[in-house]
């Protein structure tokens, strides 16, 4: 393929991931096999063995120094990749905070499966729902065109705010399924992504101490000016994800213009301008919704979906925004935050509290486990919703769909 | 062999630092990175070498410093030297892990097994004081038998792992096993390892004086009465080579200077331990001794 073709196929999700990281030139890949990631690195694996990917890669012993060798590798300059999905990225959790506090850019995809016990390899969100608090962007995708793009696109903003980024999507649903996906050409993407430039330095000729223990209050240096404590350090952080509010639809639009694909920034929607109830959801079971939403409608109902791309930012204003007005946001989460509720739903009420136009946020919980979600599932509990509604119920236990207790 | 007197006068472990009093850290620290000549960049796990160290914006030490999570500092060093290798920067320093004994022996070794493996390219050195000393001294796989530790009150009742047989059985390009109270031959092994291309571990005691409960004037002293009682053992294996080397060189020669019930009797860390638990320790140090002198013939 030449550098300025672009090619349209069909590919799995596994194997968009592995296109965009190769596309992205990534310097250093760090592996280790877990179902349903496992085919992102295969293919990673082959390309550099064929010399059709110039990379180090690496093949660790676990998880935990697969992220190692990217936090590192990331450190003394190099652009690096890793993926992983379930007890790997919880193996990697240590190294998960790692790397967003020492602020490298490190892309990772997460093909989202199930977390033991027991044993289950099959999707939901509970992975990488369990460490939204990490300091890490978290972006998800409803297809395989998504994924490809999102990953590109993750590089780039993990290199100007000098933030990690999660670019998940679901385990099967999406990672083994395949479907038409348009590869953008090399020269596009060499358009879109200057190479790293890092901010660390790893040079005996200009020693610096990286990471070093950072006691609370800030302390002065040998020159006696005052520098940062952790907390500092921490709001520092939290000031760039912030940022991400802009960065993230900001790199989507510059997309947009050099591919005609462009993601939604922050959030999606589908039939939301007019919409009473808003289905509401982050990566594949979205486009379920979308259906739902059209036989919604057929029925009577102006119901609209809005999809959440960016979890971590939380896009707060543009979601208050977006459903001002409403009367019913119904959440399908495919994760649980034991012993309260699924964790887009808790974040969305969070968001929505206090404001005048707020609509009333019920949740739902869907797909754990890879139980199947079907969108008469769904309309169904669109309307067990609408029905509560009228009721006068204002709040309310999640609807778990399809159980069988 | 170089001698103590021949030993570069530069040095990149800056005076002051945070280290306890009669730390033999230093002593090592600043041999191992003049053997580097600076032209270096180490990773360092939790540890008392992060204390060593020091406190952000100061450092102790003029050679480049990434710290790394407690379990992870070989596969730290593996993403070191493939970054630069892959940034075309890699003829310009070598790639140095530091850890300490429970590091290295226990909650890094699954990385360093993988790591050595793989023969990934750096140098791996273990400084091992013998205990988790930096939490305020509990047991690790590496305590000797009889130690009082704050997980082990009574005394630990096993003998420690051997890391670097077990370095060795991976085949790994250069084993070595050293102590701090020993400039010159820590240095030598460094300058040799540098020299190697491919995973190179190097096992160096480091006395302690607040976990083994010593006074601080008296590190070099008993490192030097641990080599001469045949508890630590210099030697090196390069490419399956092996030798002993300095001070044990010449104990294979003149025979061991000191018992193991001389050395027990120089730390607090030992006091309660039993004459028979001593017996036990002795025939274990006999035994391993006894197959050095036999490799080193060899």
């Amino acid at each position: 393929m030449s550098d300025t073709a672009i090619k349209r196929t069909v590919m799995a999700g596994n194997e968009a991931a592995a296109t965009a990281a190769k596309l992205a030139r990534v310097q250093v890949i760090a592996a280790y096999p877990i179902t349903p990631q496992t085919s992102v690195v295969e293919q990673l694996s082959a390309w550099v063995e064929s010399g059709e990917l110039p990379a180090e890669f690496v093949t660790v012993e676990s998880e935990h120094s697969a992220l190692t060798v990217c936090i590192t590798a990331s450190t003394v300059g190099a652009r690096v990749f890793t993926a992983t999905s379930a007890n790997g990225l919880a193996y990697m959790t240590e190294q998960v905070w790692w790397a967003a506090g020492a602020r490298l850019p490190i892309v990772m995809c997460i093909a989202n499966r199930a977390m033991a016990a027991p044993w289950n390899v099959l999707n939901d969100q509970q992975d990488s729902m369990s460490v939204r608090d990490a300091g890490w962007i978290q972006l998800y995708c409803r297809d395989n065109q998504e994924i490809l793009d999102t990953t590109i696109q993750a590089y780039r903003i993990a290199e100007q705010l000098h933030v990690p980024v999660m670019v998940c999507y679901d385990g099967f649903l999406l990672s083994h399924t395949v479907m038409p996906v348009e590869v953008p050409s090399a020269e596009q993407v060499d358009a879109y992504l200057p190479p790293y430039e890092p901010l660390t330095v790893v040079d005996p000729d200009d020693p610096r101490n990286i990471g070093p223990v950072t006691l609370a209050d800030p302390r002065a240096n040998a020159d006696g000016v005052s520098c940062h404590g952790y907390m500092e350090v921490r709001a520092l952080h939290q000031q760039a994800l912030l940022g991400a509010l802009e960065t993230i639809p900001a790199a989507d639009a510059e997309w947009s213009e050099l591919t005609g694909r462009e993601w939604g920034g922050l959030t999606w929607e589908h039939l939301l301008d007019d919409a009473e109830v808003v289905l509401v959801a982050a990566g594949s079971v979205g486009m379920q919704l979308t259906v739902a939403a059209e036989a919604l409608r057929e029925q009577g109902v102006k119901a609209g979906v809005l999809g959440i791309r960016s979890y971590r930012p939380f896009p707060v204003d543009a979601l208050r925004g977006k459903l001002a007005g409403r009367k019913l946001a119904l959440v399908f989460d495919k994760a649980l935050s034991y012993g309260n509720e699924g964790p887009i739903c808790g974040d969305l009420k969070a968001a929505l509290y206090g404001q005048p136009e707020a609509p009333v946020v019920f949740g739902a919980v869907c797909g754990l486990g890879g139980r199947d979600v079907t969108v008469e599932q769904l309309n169904d509990a669109a309307n067990r919703a609408i029905a509560d509604l009228a009721d006068g119920v204002t709040d309310r236990a999640a609807d778990w769909l399809n159980l069988h207790l | 062999m170089t001698k103590i007197i021949d030993l570069p006068d530069t040095s990149y472990v800056l005076p002051g630092n945070r280290a306890c009093a009669g730390c033999g850290i230093g002593i090592g620290l600043r041999q191992i990175t003049a053997a580097l000549e600076g032209q270096m960049v180490m990773t360092v796990p939790a540890s008392c070498l992060t204390v060593f160290g020091g406190m952000y914006p100061i450092s102790s030490v003029e050679v480049p410093w990434v710290n790394v999570a407690f379990p992870s500092t070989a596969a730290a060093a593996t993403g070191l030297a493939a970054g630069l290798r892959a940034t075309g920067k890699a003829d310009k320093m070598t790639v140095l892990a530091m850890a300490g004994d429970g590091g290295t022996g226990d909650i890094g070794i699954q990385a360093l097994s993988g790591a050595a493996e793989r023969n990934e390219d750096f140098i791996y050195l273990c400084y091992d004081n013998e205990a988790y000393m930096n939490t305020g001294t509990q047991r690790s796989g590496l305590t000797p038998s009889g130690a009082r530790t704050t997980t082990t009150w009574a005394g630990k009742r096993e003998n420690p792992k051997d890391l670097p047989a077990i370095m060795e059985a991976h085949n790994v390009p250069y084993v070595a096993s050293t102590s701090a109270v020993f400039p010159e031959d820590v240095y030598d092994k460094v300058v040799k390892a540098r020299a190697i291309h491919g995973l190179r571990y190097i096992h160096m005691n480091t006395p302690c004086p607040s976990g083994w409960s010593f006074d601080p004037k008296d590190t070099v002293r008993l490192g030097k009465m641990a080599v001469d009682a045949g508890i630590v053992v210099l030697y090196e294996a390069a490419a399956g080579e092996f030798r002993l080397t300095g001070r044990s060189k010449t104990l294979a020669k003149a025979g061991l200077q000191a018992t193991v019930a001389d050395y027990v009797a120089t730390q607090g860390r030992f006091k309660g331990m039993t004459a028979e638990t001593i017996a036990d320790v002795q025939a274990w140090v006999d035994a391993r001794w006894a197959r050095y002198l036999v490799r080193d013939a060899g």
